[in-house]
């Protein structure tokens, strides 16, 4: 039998447990064997590559995957559930970067041959180290907003947006240089020397530009840019395909770049935003003060025992978590309040907004280790049906997510789809104070007639909550 | 035709493919769909592998061995997590 043929057979069967094993997370059921079948496609692929291929340089090979097991395994094993989005960002910035060096690395490998480019693969080797610097950093960048070590504001800076243009049309060009070095000649600068320096320049660049695309964009909207790094790093690793000529990296690639898009496009619709204004728009401040006249209008203030009397004596309860409910991590004594709830008879559920949270699903996650069963958290649409026969919907640390001013058409949140909490009979939201959100304007939810300001820390005043309901 | 146009073609459906069963991932598994896609962005390390295993030149050797580690660590600790959460994911 010819033996060339086993390698792509091999490919082949990875590939189909790569979309099969992607198949089975639409169900929380099967998602977890989905994921096992993942994990074994790219095992399959590993092995076959290594025994195709001529390894000459065992000890090189084996310590660098025994390195890299150690620190992903020890990473993923002791990571705080919290620090989920930051995690993702990094092994997101690591796997752009591994395909960046791929792609350099035979870039070097051909230049050495002294042989031209040529341009099929010239493209490719660009594609593959552009796309992978812009993904290694940018993620990195992401993953300092998300750990709080780079400001969550957006950083903007006067012709920021021209220089950026400028940047992206120079690295282009460079590529262009390389892939066909006929511009390299024309400008005498033939020869392989000048290309390696034109090819760290473009790295360089590439690397400049991630960071440069990533701080202006604010914290709220990490969602956005964690998908799209995702995207990016498929489409890397499918480029570095095509500089091998290797099926299935371009699959799996393509597989992920496909991923990150759908929820690119999910998020941006879950803020009925455009992806150029997420991109571009610098939109939004943290921790912002201005803008709001708070005091001039009343609010009902509740304490505890107050809360959990409304809440003890409802029959239906919808709670809607945001952003503060993970940086407070009160994810726990909610669960608890809600099982105290459940066996007083009441019936809870979760609302959970798309782009609550750092990254698509954060909330789910959060609320999942917290052991609170999935068919009990809805999404939008579902729990928006609800609204109308909820008696209490409990606010943890959302604000933008459930503002009505989403309805005011001269709103800046104007269009964006939110969870309609006004339409219960009771709200209760639990908050530090009455600062405005992310987007930096006033919620007119809190001013209603029918909503219940529960102010302080969520992890303290849910534990307060936990004994009220008890004794209720 | 010639190897670029067929891993164009492959490409292009695969993109097709991945889109139709991913847009079926209900918003509950985001995050896990996330750092599932993530580890199997770790492809790369096939890519790292064929270019450090034929002990080239030391500067290939170089990037060739960093992309391995960083590959390793995608995939191990992408498909580590995603287990770890979903196996949180419980009906009750």
């Amino acid at each position: 039998m010819d033996t060339t043929i086993i390698a792509p057979i091999a490919y082949l069967i990875s590939a189909i447990l790569f979309v099969s094993g992607i198949k089975k997370l639409s169900s929380p059921a099967t998602a977890r064997s989905g994921n096992v079948r993942a994990s074994l496609a790219m095992l399959l692929a590993i092995v076959v590559t290594l025994l195709e291929h001529e390894i000459l340089d065992w000890t090189t090979v084996a310590g660098a995957i025994i390195a890299g097991a150690v620190i992903g395994g020890i990473l993923a094993r002791y990571i705080q559930m919290t620090a989920m989005p930051q995690l993702v960002a990094v092994f997101n910035g690591f796997g752009g970067g591994a395909s960046a060096a791929v792609a350099a690395a035979e870039f070097v490998r051909l230049s050495g041959t002294g042989a031209a480019l040529g341009a099929g693969s010239g493209v490719t080797i660009v594609l593959g180290t552009l796309i992978g610097a812009v993904t290694l950093s940018g993620s990195l960048i992401a993953f300092g907003k998300l750990q709080g070590v780079v400001t969550g504001n957006p950083v903007t800076f006067p012709l920021q947006k021209p220089l950026n243009a400028l940047l992206f049309l120079a690295i282009v060009v460079a590529g262009a240089g390389l892939a066909s070095d006929t511009i390299l000649q024309g400008l005498g600068l033939g020869g392989a020397e000048a290309g390696t320096w034109l090819f760290m320049a473009l790295v360089g660049g590439a690397l400049l530009l991630g960071v440069l695309l990533v701080i202006p964009i604010g914290g709220a909207d990490m969602p956005v840019v964690v998908s799209l790094l995702n995207s990016y790093s498929g489409l890397a690793a499918a480029a570095t395909g095509f500089v091998l000529g290797n099926m299935i990296l371009i699959i799996a690639g393509a597989l992920v770049g496909a991923a990150g898009l759908i929820l690119t496009q999910l998020m941006c619709k879950a803020m009925n935003r455009s992806l150029g204004n997420v991109a571009f728009g610098a939109f939004g401040t943290e921790g912002q003060v201005a803008r709001v006249k708070t005091g001039e209008r009343p609010v009902r203030d509740v304490d505890a025992e107050q809360a959990a009397m409304v809440l003890a004596y409802a029959n239906s309860v919808a709670v809607v978590p945001g952003y503060g409910l993970a940086v407070a991590q009160a994810q726990h004594e909610l669960k608890k309040v809600c099982d105290l709830l459940e066996e007083r008879g009441v019936t809870v559920r979760f609302g959970v907004h798309p782009v609550a949270g750092r990254m698509p699903g954060h909330m789910n996650v959060l609320l999942a280790e917290a052991d609170v069963s999935y068919d009990k958290l809805l999404d939008l649409d579902d729990i928006n049906a609800e609204f109308d026969s909820t008696d209490v919907v409990l606010i943890v640390g959302a604000n933008d997510v459930v503002n009505p001013a989403a309805r005011d058409p001269d709103s800046v949140i104007a269009g964006m789809p939110i969870l309609d909490v006004d339409r219960a009979r009771n709200v209760i939201v639990m908050k530090r104070s009455l600062s405005p959100g992310f987007a930096g304007i006033d919620n007119d939810l809190f001013y209603m007639e029918h909503t219940m300001m529960f102010f302080g820390d969520a992890k303290d005043q849910m534990s307060e909550l936990v004994k009220e309901v008890r004794e209720a | 035709m010639g190897e670029l146009l067929i891993g164009l073609y492959v490409f292009v459906l695969a993109t097709l493919a991945g889109r139709e069963v991913i847009s079926k991932v209900p918003p509950t598994l985001h995050t896990p769909l996330m750092s599932g896609a993530n580890a199997i962005s770790g492809i790369a390390i096939i890519g790292a592998l064929v270019v450090t295993g034929s002990a080239p030149s030391l500067p290939v050797r170089i990037l060739g061995t960093a992309g391995i580690v960083m590959a390793t660590i995608n995939v191990v600790g992408g498909f580590m997590v995603t287990d770890r959460m979903l196996q949180m994911f419980r009906k009750r």
